[in-house]
This record gives structure tokens, C-alpha cells and sequence, in this order.
């Protein structure tokens, strides 16, 4: 049946759920849905990694794979240095461009290096929003419980507190440098409620926060005339005699030609792991999201904190086909919208935490409720037209105006149509596991944004990401650049490497790929 | 359609055979399946696609193309990762355009509405021919953006750009060699770091961190073991 017929149900059912309350989760009752529906939970999709800092500790199998796979390069490369800096920054979405600003604005010399165009990032897709606890009924404080709530109480509390409190710093610094957040009529900075927060807490930029912020820090990144190497992806690390970070080798992706860069300290901004396609969920990640910064820090030793844990985001769109896995912003949730299944009925608190609601989708879907397009793929309804009727005409457009044109562009008014949606692989929950400077176990490297772990716990909070990633490039810019004086350039050397391969073999040698990926392989092969 | 009917609680489909379209990439005719994104049409030809791609959500603004449909002789522009191809289409991605972009200490500006003419002196010499506005697949009137910075109206630039990715179609058809994005880029920003107010509260909550307001609180939260935590944590709704 074609997808309009099928839509029938959420307009008719639309006045009689207006008024009604669907409780949160009692702490058992989550727990047991989350077991049986997250795919966090599907033992089959995991396995134990044979080697290395983290032995023995289950991944899912993809991404097992690439940890314990070989690198591209052997012993005999060449070292020579093309580049020389105190401060190497590899990523340029929004941690990246915080380090580099801030270990620049410290006075060190810092070289950029990025693997797309500077900004081409998950940070610029950031629409919900940023958490910073400003409103006066609001406290760091409540921002850490609510934090560990969402990441069932697995945060570490010394990376939490940090967040937390540098995070209205973080604001004012944005501010100068001009990031335009929304306001309240009396000047104040406006808040908007995030699922799992206790209290409003969201800063906003229309739903273009990633965006704004983003084409404001890439400006501020050229203005400083800090050295960018665009298009070129960090191969391997480099490490000296006593396994310190010294550098690392690029691939121009122009040219396929090695850069070496010799560096006092390493900073890896490189984000997620979308594109790995885990469990072959779809995902809302940039080309790029591939976890290359994972294998990098894993084989120069550094140990990884949470890595058999994900998000999927409940709100990935399954209709039309061309915006498949794409992000339908939480913000429509916060403002009312409502989660309806194919009997026209809600199924959970649509402001519960992200693990909770996508467990309910999933749940609804394998037990029959779900809607399936033409294409074969099942989903839920997402009630988009319902926030005009709470709120008067105009509101869909006027507070998403980034979806209203992404789906506009296919023919579909979400002002008048609901979506149908269904979760997309959206976050990294752990990753490299840093100290309060964003330091590694491996001295002289750093790691900070969406790569790092242990902050989020089980669980990231919506809009606690945007956060993470200037709070934490800002503390691994200026530490740093803190170092360059009292930190030689050490030995560029490839011993960690011949380390991690030796111990490959004792336990019955590499998975056989060649990682970091760099770029998923989308080409078809023809012909 | 009735509630209870079983019919929409799972509608079996026939899992569509896709229908075939011919596209021409670059001057190329390709085979392929209806309705995929342009950039999957990339894809799906043979092609590696590496200058071009970056967040494949429509917001990073590296896809920027020039298309034309079957028989129509006007040639537009679309993100490539948010426009679905169709039969007769031909397409060709938009080359790196060198644009110049000033270079300024945002922060330090004294007089942000005349500086725009010293970092930007060709932005008041618009002729008015619009084709930047036709060139923008975001749907912002550029044109107007352009003459409004210039009139010194930034808070209106800064709210008419929000949706700018810097995809940079704009740039290229100027004849009067403006570059109409980084105009309103450092608009934007002028208009956020020297016009908008210092929110008070902001400050207030900087300050009661630095002066210790929730150190209690903290002492008591940090103290606590994990059962006492996580009874804490149940009592905050
Ligand atoms: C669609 C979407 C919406 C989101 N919405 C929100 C939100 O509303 N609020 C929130 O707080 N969070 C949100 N998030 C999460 C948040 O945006 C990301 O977690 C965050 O942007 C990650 O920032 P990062 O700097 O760590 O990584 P990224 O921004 O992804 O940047 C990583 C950079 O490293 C580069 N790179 C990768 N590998 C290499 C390599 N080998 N060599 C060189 N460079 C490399 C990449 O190309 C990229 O430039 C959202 C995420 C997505 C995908
Ligand atoms: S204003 Fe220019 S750079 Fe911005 S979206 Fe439109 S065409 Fe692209
Ligand atoms: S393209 Fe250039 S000259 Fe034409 S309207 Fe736009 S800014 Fe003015
Ligand atoms: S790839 Fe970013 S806008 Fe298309």
C-alpha cells in the first residue's frame, strides 16, 4: 500500500493522543527492554579483540576487525619529515578546530590536518543542540546527574565534572567569537529541553548549532592563518624509542603521496564510526566517519574505554529512500512530537533516553507494528504535523527550517505528513580513553571529540557531544601547547609497530584488512 | 482506513525492481537505477568520489552541482547527496572556485559596519543581477543578503545565511567577483561578537562557578558511593 494511505492513521488518531501522558521507564523495566531490543545487546554481532591494550574485552565484530588489522606501511618507509610542528592536529570537524584555535592562541605552531575539506565533519550535522547548564533553575550539578543517569552511571566522574563546569566558558567563548546562539526576548541565551535532562538545558542555533558553530570556527581557524593539509588522512602514528607520540604519516588522498610530520604532541580529533555500517544499521555519519583514530591510538598502545557500546539514534529517516539513515533532529521530540506505530497508538515517553526509545522502535517493529514502505523497510511514525496543531501553524517550519528543506527537496511537507523513521547508527559512545587533559596512556597523545571515551558513559546525552568536543579540544590544545618548550622533538620511529605485529602473530596474526579505512568502499565494482 | 484492520499493521510489499534511468555524468551516459542521489549515481557508475563528498547530509555543502533535466536548457545547481537523479538528467560537480577571503581579528574590530568595505570593497559594487540568488541551492536571497550588509543591516544578513553551507555556487556566477557567502560570513559573525547583547545570566553562572556556589554540593555528590549515588540520581526527574 503506497506510504500516504498508510499515513491515514496518524491524522486520525492525532486529537485523542494530544492529551495523553505516557510515563518514563521504571529503572527495571528499561533495563529489561534495553536487553532484549538494543543492538548493543545482540551477542552475535560481538566477539572478544585477540590483542593488544584490550584484550579479551568484546567489540562488535567490525570494528574487532579493523583494531587488529595491519597497517599500510613497513618497516623500511621513509621518515624523512616533509613537515616539522609542536602541535599536530589530525581531524578537522569541531574538536579539531577547538584544539588547533586554542593550542594556536597559546602561541604554539600548529599544522591541521584533515582528511576531507576542513568542516566536511559529523560536527556541522549537529541540530539539536549544545547542553550547557546557564538557565538559573539549572546547575553543573544537575547537568552531571542527568548525564550519568543517560550513561548508566558508567562516566567517569573526573572527565564528567570537567564538562560540566567549563561548559558555560565554553558559551561566552563562542559568543565572542561570534556564534550567533538563540536568545530570549530579555537577551538571555534560550534553553530548550533535550531527552533525558531534568532541566532545559539546550543552547541552540536554529537546528543549524553544528553548522553555525562550525563555519564560525573553520573562519577563525583560516583567519589565524593556522597550516592546513586538507585531503590528507592520517595513516600511522609515529613513536620514539620509549613509545612517546612524535608525529604521525599522512596520505594525500590527491596525490596518494606519504607526508611525514614530525610533532611534539598529537592531537586525534577524528571522530566517529558511522560508516562502519555496525550490524548494517544505515547512519546519519559524515564520508568520513570510519574510526580511523581508533586503530591509529590502538596500535601505539593506547588502551580504549566503552567500545561495545553505540548509539543509535531513534530518529533516522526510512522514507524517502534517498534520505535513508539520514537525522531527523531530536528537537522535534522536544517540542511534542510524538512516536505513533502502525495502529495509530504511542509506545513510549518520546523524551526518554536515546538507548530507551530506539529499544522501542526496534520493539515494535519485530513484534509486527511497524510500517513498511516499498522498498522493504520497516519503521515508526514520527508525528511531525502534531507540533503545527499544538503550536500553531508556521512552528514546523519556523523551528526546522534544515528539515523542512531536506525533505521538501523530495516532495514531502513535514509540516503536513508525518516521517517514517526507525534508529540510525548516530554515535560512538567510548572510544581512546583520555585523562582530564585529553592526554592518552601513550605520552604526547591526545585524543578529544567523539574518538575519546569514558565521558559518556553507556550513553551519551543528547547535545552533551558539541560540548565534549570544546571542552576537550581546548584542554588537549593548551596542554599541549603547554609542552612545547619543556618536550624535544623525539625520534620518528615505527617501533610500536613492529611491537603490535609481533604480538599479532603470537596470537595467530592480523585480521588480514589493512586499517584505518579512510573511506568507506561505496564504488561499485563494474565491469 | 479502519483502526482495526490488520492490513496497515504490515503491508507486504513487492519489493520493487528498480527502474533503470540514463544519466549523463560529465559528459558520460550511465545506466542507472531511478531515484538513487546523485552522488550514488557517482557511485554507483564506477566512479571514486573523494573531492565532492563530506557529511552526505546536506550540510557541509562539499557536493555543490550544476544539472540540467531532459530538454530543459537551464542549468541549476543541488547538493549532490540531497537530489535524486532522473531520467535525462546530466550533471557535473562544481570545481574548487578560488574565492578570496579576508583575513581579520574578528574580536578586535572597532567599526565592524566600515571595516566590511576595507575587507570587502567590491561588495557594495553588486549589479543587481541576481544570479547568485539562482545559483543558491539553499533557497537564500542573496542578492538581498549583499545589499543588506552593505546598508549595514547584519542582523538581517546573520538570520538570512543561517541556513548557508558555504557551498560556494554563489561565487562563481558574480560578475562583479563577489563572493557573496564570505560577505555574509563575516557579517554573521560581526553581527554575534559586536551587536548582539551579553547574555547576564551567563556571566552570573561563570561567576558563581569560579566563586565556588556549587562546591557543596559537589563535595556531597563526589563523596557519595554508587548505591547512594544512584539513589540520588532517582530522586531528579
Ligand atoms: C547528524 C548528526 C547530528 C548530531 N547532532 C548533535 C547534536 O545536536 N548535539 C550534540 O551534542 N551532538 C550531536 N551529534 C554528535 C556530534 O555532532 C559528534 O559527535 C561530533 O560532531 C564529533 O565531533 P568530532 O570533532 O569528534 O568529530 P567530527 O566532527 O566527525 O570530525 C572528525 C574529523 O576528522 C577527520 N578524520 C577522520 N579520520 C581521519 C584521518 N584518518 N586523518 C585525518 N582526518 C581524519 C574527518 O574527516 C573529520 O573532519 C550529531 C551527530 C550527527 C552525525
Ligand atoms: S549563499 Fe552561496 S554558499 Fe551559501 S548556500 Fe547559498 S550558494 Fe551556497
Ligand atoms: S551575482 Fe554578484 S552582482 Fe549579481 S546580484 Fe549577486 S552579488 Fe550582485
Ligand atoms: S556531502 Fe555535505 S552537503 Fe552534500
Amino acid at each position: 500500500m503506497d506510504i500516504h494511505a498508510l499515513q491515514q492513521i496518524v491524522h486520525q488518531t492525532r486529537d485523542a493522543r494530544r492529551k495523553q501522558t505516557i510515563a518514563k521507564f521504571s529503572p527495571a523495566d528499561r533495563d529489561q527492554l534495553i536487553h532484549k531490543y538494543h543492538p548493543d545487546w545482540r551477542a552475535s554481532a560481538y566477539r572478544p579483540i585477540r590483542f593488544g591494550p584490550n584484550e579479551g574485552d568484546k567489540t562488535v565484530v567490525e570494528l574487532a576487525t579493523l583494531l587488529e588489522g595491519d597497517s599500510s606501511l613497513d618497516g623500511s618507509a621513509d621518515l624523512t619529515p616533509h613537515h616539522t610542528t609542536d602541535v599536530l592536529v589530525i581531524g578537522g570537524g569541531g574538536a579539531g578546530c577547538a584544539a588547533a584555535l586554542h593550542a594556536h592562541g597559546a602561541g604554539a605552531k600548529v599544522i591541521l590536518a584533515t582528511k576531507l575539506r576542513l568542516g566536511d565533519s559529523n560536527s556541522v550535522m549537529a541540530q539539536g543542540g549544545m547542553q550547557i547548564s546557564v538557565a538559573p533553575e539549572d546547575s553543573p550539578v544537575t547537568h552531571f546527574i542527568d548525564t550519568l543517569k543517560g550513561g548508566h552511571m558508567q562516566n567517569d566522574h573526573d572527565l564528567l565534572k570537567v564538562m560540566v563546569e567549563e561548559g558555560p566558558s565554553i558559551a561566552k567563548w563562542l559568543i565572542e567569537l561570534g556564534v550567533l546562539f538563540d536568545r530570549q526576548a530579555d537577551g538571555n541565551l534560550h534553553v530548550k529541553k533535550g531527552g533525558g535532562s531534568s532541566k532545559p538545558r539546550l543552547l541552540t542555533c536554529s537546528d543549524y548549532t553544528g553548522l553555525e558553530i562550525m563555519r564560525v570556527l573553520k573562519d577563525e581557524v583560516i583567519n589565524q592563518k593556522i597550516q592546513l593539509l586538507e585531503f590528507c588522512a592520517a595513516v600511522e602514528l609515529l613513536s620514539d624509542n620509549d613509545g612517546r607520540c612524535t608525529g604521525a604519516i599522512l596520505k594525500d588522498l590527491d596525490n596518494q603521496q606519504h607526508v611525514v610530520v614530525a610533532a611534539k604532541s598529537v592531537i586525534l580529533a577524528t571522530g566517529g564510526i558511522g560508516r562502519l555500517h555496525i550490524q548494517g544499521f544505515p547512519t546519519s555519519n559524515h564520508y568520513g566517519a570510519t574510526g580511523d583514530g581508533l586503530c591509529l591510538s590502538y596500535r601505539m598502545g593506547a588502551k580504549l574505554d566503552h567500545i561495545d557500546t553505540f548509539q543509535y539514534h531513534p530518529s533516522g529517516a526510512v522514507y524517502p529512500e534517498q534520505l535513508i539513515g539520514a537525522l531527523v533532529t531530536e528537537g522535534i521530540r522536544s517540542e511534542g512530537g510524538q512516536l505513533v506505530n502502525a495502529k495509530g497508538e504511542r509506545f513510549v515517553n518520546e523524551l526518554d533516553t536515546r538507548d530507551v526509545v530506539s529499544s522501542s522502535i526496534i520493539r515494535e517493529c519485530e513484534e509486527g507494528r511497524g510500517i513498511r514502505t516499498m522498498s522493504g523497510r520497516v519503521g515508526v511514525w514520527l508525528d511531525t504535523p502534531l507540533l503545527d496543531a499544538e503550536h500553531g501553524p508556521g512552528t514546523v517550519e519556523k523551528h526546522f527550517p534544515a528539515m523542512m528543506l531536506q525533505f521538501e527537496r523530495f516532495g514531502i511537507d513535514i509540516s503536513k505528513d508525518p516521517v517514517l523513521i526507525y534508529p540510525t547508527l548516530h554515535y560512538q559512545n567510548g572510544g581512546v580513553k583520555i585523562d582530564t587533559n585529553s592526554e592518552t596512556n601513550v605520552k604526547n597523545l591526545f585524543v578529544a571529540g567523539e574518538a575519546s571515551g569514558g565521558l559518556h558513559g553507556r550513553n551519551r546525552l543528547m547535545g552533551n557531544s558539541l560540548l565534549d568536543l570544546m571542552v576537550f579540544g581546548k584542554r588537549s590544545g593548551l596542554t599541549a601547547a603547554s609542552r612545547t618548550g619543556s618536550v624535544t622533538q623525539g625520534k620518528l620511529t615505527l617501533k610500536h609497530l613492529e611491537r603490535f605485529r609481533t604480538e599479532a602473530k603470537k596470537h595467530g596474526n592480523v585480521s588480514g584488512v589493512i586499517s584505518p579505512m579512510i573511506l568507506p568502499a561505496y564504488t561499485r565494482k563494474v565491469g | 482506513m479502519a483502526q482495526e484492520s490488520n492490513e496497515n499493521v504490515i503491508d507486504q510489499p513487492e519489493v520493487l525492481k528498480p527502474r533503470m534511468v540514463t544519466i549523463d555524468i560529465a559528459g558520460k551516459k550511465y545506466e542507472v537505477p531511478e531515484g538513487i542521489t546523485v552522488i550514488k549515481a557517482m557511485w554507483y557508475a564506477g566512479q571514486e568520489v573523494v573531492r565532492g563528498v563530506g557529511c552526505l547530509g546536506g550540510f557541509c555543502g562539499a557536493c555543490a552541482t550544476y544539472y540540467r533535466t531532459k530538454d530543459d536548457p537551464k542549468v541549476r545547481t543541488c547538493l549532490a547527496c540531497q537530489t535524486a537523479v532522473q531520467d535525462g538528467m546530466s550533471f557535473t560537480m562544481m570545481p574548487p572556485f578560488p574565492a578570496r577571503k579576508a583575513l581579520y581579528d574578528i574580536q578586535k574590530l572597532q567599526d565592524p559596519k566600515q571595516d566590511l568595505f576595507n575587507l570587502y570593497p567590491e561588495a557594495p559594487l553588486c549589479r543587481n543581477c541576481n544570479a547568485c540568488t539562482e545559483a543558491c541551492p539553499q533557497k537564500i536571497d542573496v542578492r538581498e543578503g549583499v545589499w543588506k550588509a552593505v546598508f549595514g543591516d547584519f542582523q538581517s544578513v546573520s538570520e538570512m545565511f543561517m541556513d548557508c553551507v558555504m557551498c560556494g555556487m554563489c561565487t562563481p556566477v558574480c560578475i562583479a567577483d563577489i563572493a557573496p557567502n564570505l560577505v555574509a560570513l563575516y557579517v554573521s559573525r560581526a553581527q554575534g561578537a559586536h551587536f548582539t547583547e551579553k547574555p547576564a545570566g551567563l556571566d552570573q553562572r561563570i561567576k558563581e562557578i569560579t566563586d565556588g556556589r556549587f562546591n557543596d554540593e559537589w563535595k556531597k555528590i563526589l563523596a557519595m558511593n554508587e548505591k547512594e549515588l544512584a539513589d540520588h540520581c532517582a530522586t531528579v526527574k
